[in-house]
């Protein structure tokens, strides 16, 4: 088992999410950025889906009840197990009784700790995320929580001694597939979403990513029927300062959508930090059948 | 009607009825696409979350499956997939002030919820909260100022054209009509939403 002497800012259980529950109103839910999380279940021989700890601005401090394999990866942080300097992006033994400090990330915003044999709390609807929007799953950790691991012996061998993770940017170029409500905004919405970096607000969490930068004006008043949201998708309530939707972004929604971010870029805006900023890179979204 | 691109991963058909996003839904269901991971009714949309599929292939399946709801439209009933009676104590904290707005007694309040026949057009909000539609047009009214900070579960609820049963604790700005001890989302339970899309619904004083 793990206890949690202090989480950091905010830390919480997650593994892939919920997927499949959406018109029951359950977010999926899932680790903000899963490519992260499933490197890190990779380096410890887990499958990607297993569940592990997601660190918001690092920060947390964990004793280890029993000697486990771990791997960190996401925002990299300084990392030490009892003193001594552990590595990013690297299986890292850390024997009974030790306590691993994790310091705040030099860039990016989360950092994802897997253990060999997954967190072991109890599943909700086939999943051991914590959905901050709906209250499914474990609470988010607190000092003194303590997480049961799962069973090593199922495991395939640890093979890869570390891996390299793509580098991190504070301001980076996000493809944006305008649509399915581009045509609620002034003809050249696209182009003003185009031109300027947004900056990331504070009001920023796992539901979804405040922007700031230039609004966005509607062609059309009103809300659209209350209709499924997409991961990624680009909401822009009536005040015209675009949100971007994460892992636990509400299942229906009635302010329209201007444009979805790329699958492989939602993983970036999830790492983005207050104050750090982004380009939308518009491209058309193909195939519209009338 | 359109089908349009929701990012890489999804697809936005736009059904132009309630009542043809349900048959949509009920066919997709009945005979899943390859891949789709999720699909969600919305008012007169149904979302189709396929990461892995062939956009474009889904979308021509999607063509064909709008196609048949479309015409199944026709007939009146379409294809509901259950009923349930909601038993309800009317004793709720906003009777009198609905009955106000209204210009209703209490009595017809109650009377004309309890007379509406509902069913389910989507849910949203949190998990298991379902969007009633179907609420008599003389209940209209909107939501409170200030929402509540927690509305305890199984309260019965009025707001704009909607009536709801809320599933767990939650902050909330609906009119509180009553409570009812049905449990209308249990995780444990299979479904965990006692009221999925489409399921008409009656609460019973």
């Amino acid at each position: 088992m793990i206890e949690i002497v202090s989480p950091g800012p905010y830390a919480t259980v997650q593994d892939l999410g919920r997927p499949g529950y959406a018109h029951l109103g359950v977010p999926r839910s899932g680790a903000a950025d899963a490519p992260s999380l499933c490197l890190a279940n990779r380096l410890v021989g887990n499958p990607e889906s297993a569940a592990g700890i997601e660190l918001t601005f690092g920060g947390a401090v964990l004793r280890f009840g029993d000697s486990a394999w771990i791997a960190l990866t996401g925002a990299p942080c300084p990392v030490e197990a009892d003193r001594r300097p552990a590595g990013m992006c690297a299986p890292v033994w850390v024997p009974q009784g030790v306590t691993l400090r994790v310091g705040a990330p030099r860039e990016g915003l989360r950092t994802y700790v897997a253990v060999r044999g997954g967190i072991a709390v109890e599943p909700v609807l086939d999943s051991r995320s914590t959905d901050s929007l709906s209250g499914l799953g474990p609470p988010a950790l607190r000092a003194g929580t303590v997480l049961p691991v799962g069973d090593a012996e199922q495991q395939t061998a640890i093979r890869v001694d570390s891996a390299v993770q793509s580098p991190f940017s504070s301001c980076p170029s996000v493809r944006l597939v305008l649509g399915p409500r581009a045509d609620w905004f002034a003809t050249d919405a696209a182009g003003a979403l185009a031109a300027g970096p947004y900056e990331v607000a504070t009001e920023t969490n796992r539901v979804g990513v405040r922007l700031r930068g230039t609004t966005l004006e509607r062609a059309r008043e009103g809300e659209i029927p209350s209709e499924g949201m997409p991961l990624g998708a680009v909401q822009v309530p009536p005040d015209g300062r675009p949100i971007v939707f994460l892992a636990d972004h509400p299942t229906t929604g009635g302010y329209p959508v201007i444009g979805v971010v790329a699958a492989r870029d939602v993983p970036v805006v999830a790492q983005l930090r207050p104050g750090d900023r982004l380009w939308f890179r518009p491209v058309p979204g193909r195939g519209v059948r009338t | 009607m359109t089908i349009r691109r929701a990012g890489e991963h999804a697809l936005l058909v736009e059904t132009g009825s309630t009542a043809v996003a349900h048959r949509l839904d009920a066919l997709l269901r009945a005979d899943r696409p390859e891949h789709v991971e999720d699909i969600v009714p919305g008012q007169e949309t149904v979302l189709v979350v396929a990461p892995d599929a062939d956009q474009e292939r889904l979308e021509s399946r999607l063509a064909g499956l709008l196609a048949s709801a479309e015409a199944a439209g026709s007939q009146e009933a379409g294809t509901p997939v259950g009923t349930v009676e909601i038993p309800v104590v009317y004793d709720g904290a906003d009777l009198e002030s609905v009955a106000a707005l209204t210009g209703l007694g209490v009595d017809e309040v109650i009377a004309l919820h309890a007379g509406s026949e509902f069913v389910v057009g989507w849910l949203g909000f949190a998990p298991g909260f379902a969007y009633l539609l179907g609420l008599d047009p003389r209940l209209h009214v909107p939501r409170l100022d200030a929402p509540r900070t927690s509305v305890p579960p199984g309260s019965v609820a009025i707001a704009g054209p909607y009536s709801a049963v809320y599933p767990s604790a939650s902050p909330g700005g609906w009119r509180l009509l009553g409570r009812t001890d049905l449990r209308v989302w249990d995780v444990a339970a299979d479904p965990p939403a006692k009221l999925p899309p489409g399921t008409r619904v009656r609460f019973v004083p």
